[in-house]
This record gives C-alpha cells, sequence and structure tokens, in this order.
C-alpha cells in the first residue's frame, strides 16, 4: 500500500494493524463449519472434554477455551480477545464441532419474554 | 486476565442472562455519550465484506484484492448483581453498515433513536427502519446546550411518529437521564407486550 500515516510516513506496532490477517487464524473460512449461528449475546462455556488427536488447537483456540471456563458471552469473547466477531464465530464453531463447547443460547425467540424484562427493568431502577 | 469481565456470571458458573439495546441515530448525535453516560464502553472488532455500495467511499486501488474491511464499533455492558448482563449497541451510522442493523436487533429489547432538533431528519432511517422490522422503539432528544428546544409533541409531529411512540428529551451526558430512557424504553415494551396478549385473548 502506498498510503503511510504514522508518524514519519509509516506505521508502527500495533498502528500498523494485526501481523496476522483476521481470516489467515480461521485458515480462511468466513463461516463455521457446523453453520451454528451464534448471536452476540448467546452464552459458550467449556465442556470439559479434552480434544480429539486429529483437532490441533491454534492459539486462539486455546485461548477462547480458557475465557470460557465460565460461560461468556460471544461478544465479551470478541472484545477480550480483539479479534473481529466473524474470526471468532469460525473458531468457537470448530471448538463446538470438537464438543470442547457448547452454546447456552440467551434466547429462542426474536422477541425478549416478560420475565426477562421485568428482571431488566429491576436492574435499571437500582442502578 | 481480570475477574471483572466475569462480573454477570454467577458463582456456580451459571450462564449470564444476557439482554441487549439498540441505540440508533444520524452521526455525531450523541450515541457513544450516551453508551458512555451509564456503561462500560468496550472495543469490537467486527471484519465485514465490502460491497458495491462501499465503491467509492472505501479507496481500494491497489489492494483490488481486497473485499473485506475491518469495522471498528464500541459496545456497552452493565453487569447487575443478579447475574443480569446488558449490552447496549450503537449502530454503524453509515448507510453501508445496514447489513449489521439485522442482527444486531434480532433478539434486542428495544432500541433508542437518539435525535438533535437541529438535524432532525438524521433520525428518519432509523425510524423507518425501526417500523419495518418492528423493534420496539422511544425517540429521545438529547438536548445540545445550543440546540433550541421543542416541546416533545412537536417532535412527534415533526417525525410523523405514531402517538404510541414515547418521546422524551435527555442529556447524553448525564447517567441518571439516560437511566430513565432505558427505563421508560422497557416500560414501553412491557405494555406493548401486555396490549398485544390482550388482543391475542380477545
Amino acid at each position: 500500500m502506498s498510503a503511510h500515516g504514522g508518524p514519519g510516513g509509516r506505521w508502527y506496532d500495533k498502528d500498523a494493524g494485526p501481523v496476522v490477517r483476521p481470516y489467515a487464524v480461521t485458515k480462511g473460512r468466513t463461516q463455521p463449519a457446523s453453520g451454528a449461528s451464534l448471536s452476540l449475546i448467546d452464552n459458550v462455556v467449556a465442556t470439559g472434554e479434552w480434544p480429539t488427536p486429529n483437532f490441533r488447537p491454534g492459539p486462539e483456540h486455546r485461548r477462547l477455551l480458557s475465557l470460557c471456563l465460565r460461560p461468556t458471552p460471544v461478544v465479551d469473547l470478541a472484545s477480550e480477545t480483539d479479534l473481529p466477531v466473524g474470526v471468532v464465530r469460525v473458531l468457537l464453531g470448530d471448538l463446538i464441532d470438537e464438543a470442547l463447547l457448547r452454546v447456552l443460547p440467551a434466547q429462542t425467540q426474536p422477541r425478549t419474554d416478560q420475565r426477562l424484562l421485568r428482571m431488566v427493568l429491576d436492574g435499571l431502577e437500582a442502578l | 486476565m481480570d475477574s471483572k469481565h466475569f462480573d454477570g456470571a454467577g458463582a456456580a458458573g451459571s450462564p449470564p442472562q444476557t439482554a441487549k439495546f439498540l441505540i440508533a441515530g444520524g452521526f455525531g448525535v450523541g450515541k457513544t455519550t450516551l453508551v458512555g453516560s451509564i456503561s462500560e464502553i468496550k472495543p469490537l472488532r467486527t471484519e465485514e465484506m465490502l460491497s458495491d455500495r462501499s465503491i467509492g467511499v472505501d479507496d481500494t486501488r491497489g489492494v483490488s484484492a481486497k473485499t473485506t474491511t475491518t469495522v471498528a464499533m464500541d459496545f456497552g455492558r452493565i453487569g447487575f448483581p443478579s447475574g443480569l448482563v446488558l449490552y447496549l449497541f450503537g449502530t454503524p451510522g453509515q448507510e453501508r453498515f445496514w447489513f449489521m442493523w439485522d442482527e444486531l436487533s434480532y433478539g434486542a429489547v428495544g432500541a433508542v433513536v437518539l435525535t438533535d432538533t437541529r438535524r432532525i431528519a438524521d433520525s428518519f432511517a432509523s425510524i423507518d427502519y425501526f417500523e419495518r422490522n418492528g423493534t420496539p422503539f422511544v425517540v429521545a432528544v438529547n438536548c445540545f446546550d445550543d440546540a433550541p428546544r421543542f416541546q416533545p409533541e412537536d417532535i412527534r409531529i415533526a417525525l410523523s411518529l405514531s402517538p404510541d411512540v414515547p418521546v422524551m428529551l435527555c442529556d447524553a451526558r448525564d447517567r441518571d437521564s439516560v437511566k430513565q430512557v432505558l427505563i421508560n424504553l422497557v416500560k414501553h415494551v412491557m405494555s406493548q407486550r401486555s396490549r398485544m396478549s390482550l388482543s391475542v385473548t380477545d
């Protein structure tokens, strides 16, 4: 690229962007293998299973697994790892396929139920 | 790893109960200010396909093979002692990111359309979108110090809103004001829901 905007006309360190292009860590895949649709606020949690011998988790897989020792929403995983949401979804898909993670869906319908609404209202009012 | 990232999770590892709100409105209307005054702001990266709508917007000369772009956005997170975690997503303002709205609005409690009386037409796009896909919303007028003051009813007429959409004045910098906007939104959703279930049982 011809545009250099950093000090002295060049980008350094973090400003230069990731050393590894985002979709390189997914080996070019942009969709989860199993087609699992993960909403931003679905929780995922480690199952405690061991990986099968033919699955080689990458460093990002391992990082995600370690963050999922407790149920954690997808959006927090993306923020925490600083990986794009699309990449995190592909990597989580691998771990779900390997039965290393399981999904706890936030909700199964497009509309929030009354019980959750009441919980949200109580929470906000107590802020 | 800071343990406060998991403040929504119960001690026994029960999943945090999650819910999300959308904060929409024109560019520079105070969406990020609003989110920041009530919640912890966290960064989020999304790597998205460049569509032909971005031609002329993104300069891809010399990188013709580049078909994805990284979109940075912020979101707000509020953890409650009950294990509930609320997420506030500001909808990306530019037209070319509208594909993200579908995902953001799916399963959302509702939306706040933040409005500036000096550029009221900037909120039409968001209002249209939420009306079309049935996302409940309220209109909050961010009272900038140098902006003309109007009554909520004048705003309703200017935006041709239906009578049941709540319109309120707010200060996006003020935590209590923002809190009240979100409370009004939840109450609006609850009353809409109970009206809907009444009409079903009739």
